[in-house]
């Protein structure tokens, strides 16, 4: 049972060797024997057991070992464990030696380039009709488990298959295979390997897949979507793993790098600029709906050159603020986008909240915020209804204290002037008032209302 | 939502040598369900924490050290609300808790100054409509009196042995009205207070004369969140912000060097503007002749990238907290 997120990383992996890295033939089958090794067996509790053990070879999963080792490519490993029977068992020195001279021979694609690809396949091909000669002349007859190795080296399928419990999945087989009867496989040549062929079933070598389940059980997801990438249909992964995943982080993200690497033809879906934006743009909406999560999405929008910016505008408005020092975030955000219709909106629900909750101060602020006048001329009216039915102000701390802001309406610089002429009266300075008063009215500021009284 | 209160231990800090590298990260002793977000929470003594919610509740929770759990040891709900005008009551977000054992004070965004004390379940006092606008944070001056400072830059005392439900003295920022967000006060000197705004300006005043600052200085680009002085080096300032930031402020004037404008592996000693009012004192914090003291001024976080939401400082640790869901920890702060 593969967890989501092992299997994540192992289709990433392979996604990384076949289309970012572009591995050529050669280093192609170095990488997947690392991934391999990586991400599909888990061999070293095994392998501690065995070596801990008071006596290797004689541990009854010495052999396995060795068999994962060797169909791992890991031929030291090998060897070293060997000898270990070959001292423990002098009458099998003999078989020893030629086996173990024979993994050290063995070739390999080298990632510089010390060789050509041509060397390469002359120097496999002389030790491979090598091996075939010992294994014919019977050297290894004796030992089963080292005749069946010998077998593994010669890319016999059958002896392969055997082992299928110690390789576990049909993909650890394919490499294997590869290893052992094409290492200098070519990047287009994989689909050949892992795809069925029935049609022409004598030209081309069954798949491994089929081989591997033997037709019982059917692929699953994973097995889809990995064939899909050892085929070279970038389209295909994505679009497999847009279904089996429960949610787009996965996909986004590769669509994305693929994208950087320049793999993906850009062919304009009829929603959403082309394929990466498209799968962008609905993992950040998705983002938008988490309580927390929306200040990711953000900056993803950022990322979407089309359509990343309206997206932002529809979302953004649309976030519940419970708090002020939430609103205060998106503000922000809004304001270094310069979203100003967003800003005069949010200051605006803001305002009015307060304005509803009788916060009057609170509801001046917002709108001082959004240098929205228009508001700040409703509280103004707010405030002189207030007066004029009561006949007192309510919140001086406010209106005594308003600052350049008092100019922000001609309402509101009314109702701080007004104020003033109030307490000027109230302190008897009343020619300063009466002169205060007189300017009120000359600069035609006051609205109708107040003409009357 | 899942909000959650823990409590997280953050390794011996005397212990070094060669278990230093295995010191690693805090580790988790103890949480529990919050209602609505955590908008402020402090110490009340060595075992209990009063914690302000979004919904307006306060809730005193105590830590078992014993077995390590915690539990809400006394609640008060609704001790911020909205009275709309269909008459309905809305919970106001609680925006600031201070307190001074065994009395609590509580603002939020009704406007409303709750006082309460750790054993009694009904509030001592409660200055109703204490503020038009909302009031965002709140720090002892004295054992009797508090400063607030609201959303149109203004800080306010408040002495509670007097019962009028009015201030006892305003005083408000120069020129535009800007929210101001955080206030301390200067721990050996009680007139000094530091407060920060919305367009994340450090303002330091004097609260013996005038009703202006003493001094504006230029910070952060977004709102500045929480000040603090340390509480024993009072010389030494800190402030975080919604542009991700976090600056320590060094005013112990003891820098010989010429100040480079370079940066020099993430410190930079930079000249500021600011306005000065009066000249009279002895605290570097008023002390403000541009020739002869420079502040250094560092920005502790290498990388930023989100809001940084709070910070609290004690002897040579500096524990922080981003939006990004993380909280470090420096325990060597002065090193």
């Amino acid at each position: 049972q593969v967890s989501i997120l092992s299997a994540m990383e192992l289709i990433w992996n392979l996604c990384e060797i076949l289309f970012v890295e572009a591995a050529a033939a050669g280093p192609l089958l170095l990488h997947l024997l690392d991934w391999v090794r990586l991400h599909v067996c888990d061999v070293d509790s095994m392998v501690r057991e065995v070596l801990s053990s008071e006596n290797p070879s004689k541990h009854e999963l010495f052999w396995n070992v060795v068999d994962i080792f060797v169909l791992q490519g890991r031929m030291d490993e090998a060897r070293h464990l060997l000898s270990k029977e070959a001292s423990a068992n002098p009458a099998s020195v003999n078989m020893y030696r030629i086996l173990d001279d024979l993994m050290k021979k063995m070739p390999v694609p080298s990632l510089g380039n010390a060789q050509t690809l041509t060397e390469m396949e002359l120097k496999w091909q002389h030790w491979h009709e090598e091996c075939q000669r010992y294994l014919q002349d019977g050297t290894f007859a004796s030992n089963s488990h080292m005749e069946s190795i010998c077998k593994v080296l010669l890319g016999d399928e059958d002896a392969i298959l055997e082992k299928k419990e110690l390789m576990t999945t049909w993909y650890h087989f394919l490499v294997t295979r590869l290893l052992y009867s094409r290492p200098t496989v070519k990047p287009m040549e994989l689909r050949f390997y892992a795809q069925a062929w029935d049609r022409i079933p004598f030209l081309f070598p069954t798949s491994s897949m089929d081989l591997f389940l033997g037709g019982e059980s059917s692929p699953e997801p994973l097995d889809t979507i990995l064939m899909a990438a050892f085929e070279f249909e970038m389209h295909q992964v994505i679009k497999e793993c847009s279904i089996a995943l429960s949610n787009w982080w996965f996909v986004a993200h590769l669509t994305d790098l693929l994208d950087h690497c320049k793999l993906l033809q850009s062919h304009n879906l009829y929603f959403g600029s082309n394929m990466r934006e498209f799968l962008l743009l609905e993992y950040a909406s998705g983002l938008f709906s988490h309580h927390s999560l929306w200040q990711l999405g953000v900056d993803y929008f950022d990322h979407c050159p089309e359509y990343g910016r309206v997206y932002l505008e529809l979302h953004i408005e649309r976030i519940p603020l419970n708090t002020e020092q939430k609103a205060l975030k998106v503000l922000r955000i809004c304001e270094q986008r310069q979203m100003h219709e967003q800003v005069r909106s949010i200051c605006k629900i803001m305002a009015m909240k307060a304005l509803r909750n009788n916060r009057l101060g609170s509801a001046l602020s917002w709108s001082i915020r959004a240098k929205d006048a228009a508001f700040a001329t409703l509280i103004s009216d707010r405030f002189l209804k207030d007066y004029c039915e009561r006949g007192c102000f309510s919140d001086l701390d406010l209106i005594d204290n308003l600052g350049p802001s008092m100019l922000l309406s001609d309402r509101l610089t009314f109702l701080g002037k007004y104020r003033e002429f109030h307490r000027l009266y109230g302190e008897k300075r009343f020619a300063e008032a009466a002169r205060l008063l007189l300017m009120l009215m000359t600069a035609h500021i006051a609205p109708c209302s107040f003409w009357m009284t | 939502q899942d909000n959650r209160i823990s409590i997280w231990s953050a390794g011996d800090v005397g212990n070094v040598g060669l278990n230093s590298e295995c010191q690693g990260e805090p580790q988790l002793l103890c949480d529990i369900r919050h209602d609505g977000d955590v908008m402020d929470m402090q110490f009340l003594d060595q075992e209990r924490i009063v914690v302000a919610s979004s919904t307006g509740t306060v809730t005193v929770f105590r830590h078992h050290q014993t077995n390590q759990t915690l539990s809400a040891s006394l609640r008060w709900e609704k001790a911020h609300y909205h009275v709309d005008q269909d008459t309905s009551c809305g919970g106001a977000a609680c925006t600031g808790v201070i307190c001074n054992k065994p009395e609590i004070v509580t603002v939020g965004e009704d406007g409303r100054i709750n006082l309460f004390r750790a054993d009694q379940k009904d509030a001592v006092r409660t200055i109703e409509n204490a503020d038009s606008s909302t009031l965002h944070a709140v720090t002892f001056l004295r054992t009797t009196e508090i400063l607030t400072v609201n959303s149109i830059g203004q800080l306010k005392i408040w002495d509670l042995r007097q019962q009028r439900n009015e201030p006892s003295q305003i005083f408000s920022l120069t020129g535009d009205r800007v929210p101001l967000h955080c206030v301390d006060r200067h721990p050996n000197q009680q007139h000094i207070v530091a407060t920060g705004g919305q367009d994340g300006v450090l303002s330091i005043w004097d609260i013996r004369q005038g009703t202006m600052p003493v001094s504006l200085l230029n910070a952060h680009e977004a709102e500045m969140w929480e000040v603090h002085f340390h509480p024993s080096n009072p010389d030494h300032l800190f402030t975080c912000s919604e542009d991700g930031s976090l600056w320590h402020w060094d005013a112990s004037t003891n820098i010989s060097e010429k100040p480079s404008f370079l940066p020099q592996g993430g410190r930079s000693t930079t000249y500021f503007s600011h306005s000065t009012v009066n000249q009279s004192v002895v605290s570097a914090w008023l002390n403000n002749d541009p020739a002869k003291d420079h502040m250094e001024i560092t920005n502790l976080i290498p990388n930023q990238t989100l809001s940084v939401n709070s910070l609290d400082v004690l002897g040579p640790c500096l524990v922080y907290g981003t939006d990004a869901e993380a909280i470090y920890v420096n325990k060597k702060l002065f090193a």
